[in-house]
């Protein structure tokens, strides 16, 4: 009686699985490329265990000192003994550039203490070292080292916040000179939510006009689109260039038609200005195209039945066409305003000093300083910034209307 | 055109003898019911009924009242809040026909409004457009390509061919006197004849037709004169089948070519004058004749049932 059901389930379960042998390598290939390192890079920005590796036993000591004075003779001496062993494993450096950012000035002296403690086998003692390196009797050096000595730690999220941990272990601002980060944000916040607003502009007329195009226009329309898509972002950035630089196509139009002189050749690149017009240019298509998508499905027929109803055609426009539209500019911006927070390597191009955005420090301190905790940090704040977004798009628009129905 | 989406090339519009063919769409005051109904999904019924009150800078007591009143009048009181995908096709429909009556427009304009319904629902929606039309006392331009929709909703039809008004004429009058060999075929069924006048009579009222061996007199209709070509049409319940002899005007020989029953009424091809196309219905009433496929009988059909028209091949 059984036996049909269970060859039928036999059956569904075998389907199944070949859907998911389907599947596999797409799954396989975003967890090993995409999910994985993404994982590690954001573990990166809480988990650093360097220094708690590298110095267990004055760390185990250290737990017990109470911060208030310099700590015992026993401590000094473990240090000594764990900085010689670091020294000649060549692990030293990786602690001493973890604490001297904390500590501006470790990184000297701890090098100049491991050299001394082996040219001359002294007995390692508190007086000793500090007759080595005046830091040895500074309070804040042994608060770094305990600090920086936590296997996980929020400190990256403090600092990509300026802020800090204080000695007395409480939360306080970075000094003024070191508060860029949330300087940056805001930049990028801000410049992102031009870009945005400029793309919207600018794409929602041309989006409307293909929408609305008999539909052999509608694809050679669309094809002027999507012609940035197939070219090299490079070669679009550097035409940028080209055209906007001081001695550049716009300025020597300009100069001609005597709009300016000479001498005052306008900037138009290398800052921030340069920064919005190639990214505008860039991430326009990510407007048009979903707003495109909505609109072609809003019948011509209700801005004739709006009109027929007495509405002006502006009347028409922002009660009827608009509020129709709206799943599109919310997809629409949303993509480019995300695109955009993140963007890199337009601003780096063209960017100049002014026009940096946070994903170029990010870069920084991935390639220059070499301090992943703090690029992965700032990655993470930014994620959850995109995270938010997202929610708050949900909540106000919904994310089922995004067009991709 | 008439509701201003478009402009004419030449000529005037005029409503209430006013031109208004230069004015804007929103200007004519035109109610518009379209094809698709072209309800605004992104609000409510009651605001796509408020929408025109609204743009019209009226207040928001009135608004609501009118709204009321027109909900209504189309028999959808307390669907105001829903959307309009919330509906069906029928109600949809009534909410676009209030929406286009709520600010009371002097003309109301409606392309084919139950063109997208199944056949019961369009049955009952002509019949609620009726009472609507004959409660408010609007002027309702109806663009159908149903003829039989036509007949059922109109006082007045425009039979439109290429662009060009054909016939203008109450329903009955479309059918019974069609002034055209186009409007004769398009409403209703009728048959078509082709022959040359052979001569007027009756104080030329009366033209004598050769339509290739048969002679046939008809009501002359479109101006003609002798040695003009005519199309000659009679309605296919007009013809008696055997007939007293001398009883009418009109009377040929024919051959049943085929019976179709069709329940109320039989349904006869015969082959006569010419052609073998020659429709005549006669009612389903007891003794119809007991015809037989090739049975050759007698036919005929009085004067004022024949009418010569332009001449046009079908």
């Amino acid at each position: 009686m059984a036996s049909p059901l269970t060859s039928s389930s036999g059956a569904v379960r075998r389907s199944q699985l070949r859907a998911l042998g389907l599947v596999a390598p797409l799954v396989i290939f975003v967890g090993v490329t995409f999910v994985t390192p993404l994982g590690t890079m954001l573990m990166r920005s809480i988990h650093d265990p360097v220094v708690a590796d590298t110095l267990p036993q004055t760390l185990t000591l250290l737990e017990e000192w109470d911060g208030q004075q310099l700590p015992n003779e026993s401590i000094y001496i473990t240090l000594a003994e764990e900085i010689k062993q670091a020294s000649s494993e060549r692990t030293l450096g990786q602690i001493a550039g973890r604490i001297n950012r904390v500590q501006s000035g470790f990184r000297s002296a701890v090098t100049r203490t491991a050299r001394e403690l082996h040219s001359q086998p002294i007995e390692a003692t508190r007086e000793s070292m500090i007759s080595i390196d005046s830091v040895w009797a500074d309070l804040s050096t042994w608060n770094a080292i305990k600090l920086t000595g936590q296997r996980f730690t929020a400190r990256h999220y403090w600092n990509a916040m300026d802020l800090q941990v204080l000695s007395d272990g409480s939360i306080g601002q970075q000094p003024e000179e070191r508060r860029i980060y949330i300087k940056l944000f805001l930049r990028t916040l801000l410049v992102s939510g031009i870009i945005t607003l400029l793309c919207l502009i600018l794409g929602y007329p041309i989006a409307h006009l293909i929408a609305n195009s008999p539909p052999s226009r509608a694809n050679l329309l669309l094809i002027l689109v999507l012609i940035p898509f197939w070219t090299s972002l490079l070669v679009r950035t550097t035409s940028w260039i080209v055209l906007l630089q001081t001695q550049g196509v716009l300025n020597d139009l300009f100069v001609l038609i005597g709009l300016i002189t000479e001498d005052g050749r306008l900037a138009m690149i290398y800052n921030m200005t340069g920064t919005i017009v190639a990214m505008t240019h860039v991430l326009l298509p990510f407007m048009v195209l979903p707003l495109y998508s909505v609109m072609r499905g809003i019948p011509p027929t209700h801005m004739n039945a709006a009109a027929s109803l007495g509405a002006t055609p502006v009347q028409a426009f922002l009660r009827v066409y608009w509020p129709q539209s709206l799943p599109g500019v919310g997809a629409g911006s949303l993509l480019v305003f995300i695109i955009a927070i993140g963007y890199y390597i337009t601003p780096a191009l063209v960017g100049g000093s002014e026009g940096q955005l946070i994903s170029n420090m990010i870069a920084y301190h991935m390639q220059t300083s070499l301090n992943w905790g703090l690029a992965a940090a700032l990655g993470g704040v930014l994620l959850i910034g995109v995270l938010i977004l997202y929610v708050v798009y949900d909540r106000l628009i919904g994310l089922d209307r995004i067009g991709l129905r | 055109m008439l509701a201003g989406f478009q402009s004419p090339s030449s000529g005037e519009i005029l409503l209430d003898g006013q031109p208004i063919q230069d004015l804007p769409a929103r200007k004519r005051g035109i109610g518009m019911v379209f094809q698709n109904y072209a309800l605004f999904p992104h609000m409510s019924v009651g605001d796509n009924l408020a929408f025109p009150l609204e743009v019209r800078g009226m207040g928001a007591q009135e608004r609501q009242q009118r709204v009321n009143q027109v909900l209504q009048l189309v028999r959808l009181e307390g669907f105001a809040n829903r959307r309009p995908n919330q509906l069906s096709g029928g109600q949809q429909q009534r909410v676009a026909i209030a929406r286009a009556l709520v600010f009371e427009p002097s003309l109301v304009l409606m392309d084919e409004p139950l063109g997208a319904l199944d056949r019961n629902l369009r049955e009952e929606m002509q019949y609620e457009i009726r009472r609507i039309h004959r409660s408010l006392d609007v002027t309702i331009v109806y663009v159908t390509h149903d003829q039989q929709e036509a007949m059922v909703m109109s006082d007045r039809i425009a039979v439109l061919r290429n662009g060009i008004v054909d016939q203008i004429a109450v329903p009955e009058g479309l059918y019974e006197a069609p002034t055209s060999a186009f409007v004769a075929r398009f409403i209703g069924e009728s048959n078509q004849l082709h022959g040359r006048v052979t001569s007027l009579i009756e104080q030329d009222n009366v033209c004598v037709v050769d339509t290739g061996g048969e002679e046939i007199r008809a009501l002359k209709i479109t101006p003609c004169s002798v040695g003009d070509d005519v199309t000659l049409s009679i309605r296919p319940e007009r013809i008696k089948i055997n007939p007293e002899a001398g009883h009418y005007t009109n009377q040929v020989q024919a051959t049943v070519e085929d019976m179709t029953f069709l329940g109320d009424q039989l349904r006869i091809r015969l082959a006569a004058c010419g052609r073998n196309d020659f429709i005549a219905t006669i009612p389903n009433i007891v003794g119809h004749g007991g015809l037989v496929t090739g049975d050759s009988i007698q036919i005929g059909w009085t004067i004022v049932d024949c009418r010569a028209l332009n001449y046009e091949l079908s």
